[in-house]
């Protein structure tokens, strides 16, 4: 099996936060906004380096979509950045109604997005994001799974036109993707060749994926592991090239199972290559306050749920 | 600049327009739109330095945002006759396939519309944001926008009127269109607005008053006074009374032609109280 190392734990909001310092100095139509919550977006040192770039909004999400919108009139690119409950959920209306159908060249940048926000609690955590923002047309979704690729994210999405709705978290998680990477939005990425059962994982779930995919392996278990980073669009190519192969999928995600990516690969194979698939994901629930990985644990969003997973849906080939 | 009574004659070929488009398709918003009828005619021909063409970005010239995008009938004869697209369009108004959508949007390409509205209170905030790249820019061009007094009930109109003084975007003009009325009647019974100046005005906001706003002179007036108070570090505000179905006598003061057209008959008498002057589309 491909090996991956963990070069040292770190959040994936902080590669968010190092990829808007090197925008700052790099792209001078770049803007930042936040609704009162700088030091959990790491955007400090975008703002001391560009101060007449960044606008500090208040606790006010549905004026910082419009003023984002706005911005984008006369040729800036605005990331509007807030927890992922306060960026999708409360503000559907602003980013479906001002980005979304007006098309504007606004991000939408979340951080602590579903569970792992942890001792907060339900009131913070959102599970539905990616679902919300999925439904809009012409919005892009990405998770991506460590630092380095959120950063890599951060920075292409800065030379992409159209509007982004970028998700990450607020844990310290192993960063194993390259440090310098090239990221194609909507590129799926094979982290693992495999033969008899395809893990599809996006955002902190795909670590997990591939520990998991070490223990199948010791019992014998051949899994290919593929990283989507990109849920819209989604690459149904690699998607498709793969279960054809093992012939059975699993989903791993932080997100509720209806709405997420699952639901994504549910569809693009009952369309065309109609596949057992087993999802891990929470189960139609809100989360509660905990540690992270108490939380992943009990909400079967770990290595182990997914290995669990996996046995599962081979029985159903 | 035209004489007063040319654009005077404009109004009247507006109203025309209004009429007619909202009677053919048997929907629409001609309340709203009547009474912004000198409104719009006195940005869009006297006030508002424009550039020839459209280009979403703006850049060097004043720009537009309606953010009670129901009263898309006015936007869209305006824009029409001042050249950004044929007025032959308006005959499209509310029809399938067409860029005369029910609320304007930028979806299908119409030139002079430059963010989606109709879902109310968000036009504020993206006046701002437009505002705030004019300064990136260092375009000296102005922001206008036009609310609705009922709109006022959208809290996100209170985040932003709180952000525009807080930040002194002082290149935004926004004007309140104080009909005094909304879809479930007068907006004092409905949820009562109170002092719409002082409100502004509390927020720190610089607030003038056109008394009738559908006196075109007084409108022309009171749009230059507010353009003569920008960049003094304060967003300007202008509340504006008007009159709700001005200029057709059945359809004044009253909330019953918000969001209803004219039959055929009403419509003959609405025409003949406002009679044919640049030519009908």
């Amino acid at each position: 099996m491909t090996k991956y190392e963990d070069q040292g734990k770190k959040d994936t909001r902080s590669g968010y936060g190092d990829a808007m310092t090197e925008l700052g100095r790099t792209n001078h139509n770049v803007v930042a906004l936040c609704a009162d919550l700088v030091g959990s977006l790491k955007i400090q040192d975008f703002i001391d380096e560009n101060p007449e770039r960044f606008f500090q909004i208040g606790i006010a999400e549905a004026n910082m979509m419009g003023i984002a919108a706005g911005l984008t009139i006369g040729g800036k690119i605005p990331f509007a950045s807030t927890f992922a409950n306060f960026a999708t959920g409360r503000v559907y209306d602003q980013i479906r109604q001002s980005i979304a159908y007006s098309g504007k060249n606004v991000k939408i940048c979340a951080s602590h997005a579903g569970v792992t926000l942890g001792e907060d609690g339900a009131t913070h955590q959102i599970l539905e994001d990616i679902g919300m923002m999925k439904m809009l047309p012409g919005m892009t979704v990405i998770n991506p799974c460590d630092y380095n690729q959120t950063k890599a994210a951060t920075l292409a999405i800065a030379d992409y036109e159209g509007p982004v709705y970028l998700r990450f978290g607020r844990p310290k998680v192993a960063n194993f993707t390259p440090e310098s990477q090239t990221f194609e939005i909507g590129k799926a990425l094979m982290l693992n060749e495999g033969s008899d059962v395809t893990i599809i994982a996006t955002g902190h779930l795909v670590w997990e994926a591939l520990i998991a995919a070490e223990s199948l392996e010791d019992q014998g278990i051949s899994a290919e592991v593929i990283n989507i980073h990109t849920i819209k669009p989604l690459d149904e190519a690699a998607v498709l090239k793969s279960v054809k192969k093992t012939g059975c999928v699993v989903t791993a995600e932080e997100h509720n199972y209806l709405g997420g990516l699952g639901e994504s690969i549910a569809r693009t194979l009952a369309n065309q290559h109609p596949t057992p698939q087993e999802f891990v994901a929470t189960q139609d629930t809100f989360g509660e306050s905990g540690t992270p990985a108490q939380l992943m644990e009990k909400y079967g969003l770990n290595n182990k749920a997914i290995e669990k997973a996996v046995f599962k849906v081979l029985k159903r080939k | 600049m035209p004489k007063l009574a040319d654009l005077q004659q404009i109004v009247v070929q507006t109203r025309r327009d209004i009429l007619r488009m909202v009677h053919k398709v048997n929907s629409g918003h001609p309340g709203g739109s009547l009474g912004c009828t000198e409104f719009f005619v006195a940005l869009y021909h006297e006030i508002m330095e424009l550039k020839d063409g459209f280009e979403m970005d703006g850049i060097g010239e004043d720009l537009f945002f309606l953010s009670n995008g129901h009263i898309s009938p006015v936007f869209y004869s305006v824009l029409a006759r001042n050249g950004y697209f044929p007025v032959e369009e308006l005959n499209t108004f509310r029809l399938i396939d067409s860029r005369l959508q029910g609320h304007p949007t930028t979806h299908e390409g119409l030139p002079g519309v430059r963010v989606a509205s109709g879902s109310l209170g968000q036009g504020m905030s993206v006046a701002i944001g437009a505002a705030l790249a004019k300064k990136l820019n260092g375009d000296d061009h102005l922001v206008f926008s036009l609310h609705g007094d009922g709109e006022l009930q959208e809290g996100q109109n209170w985040e932003a009127i709180m952000y525009a003084s807080g930040n002194k975007v002082d290149n935004l003009i926004a004007t309140i269109d104080r009909n005094g009325q909304q879809i479930d009647g007068p907006t004092e019974k409905v949820l009562p607005l109170g002092n719409v100046k002082e409100k502004f005005e509390v927020f720190g906001w610089d607030v003038l008053e056109i008394a009738d706003g559908n006196n075109l002179e007084a409108v022309i007036a009171g749009l230059k006074e507010a353009k003569s108070r920008t960049g003094k570090g304060k967003p300007v505000c202008i509340v504006m009374d008007t009159v709700m179905g001005n200029g057709v006598d059945f359809m004044m003061h009253t909330h019953a032609w918000h969001g209803k057209a004219p039959n055929d008959e009403q419509l003959e008498t609405a025409l003949a109280q406002n009679p044919e002057t640049l030519g009908d589309y």
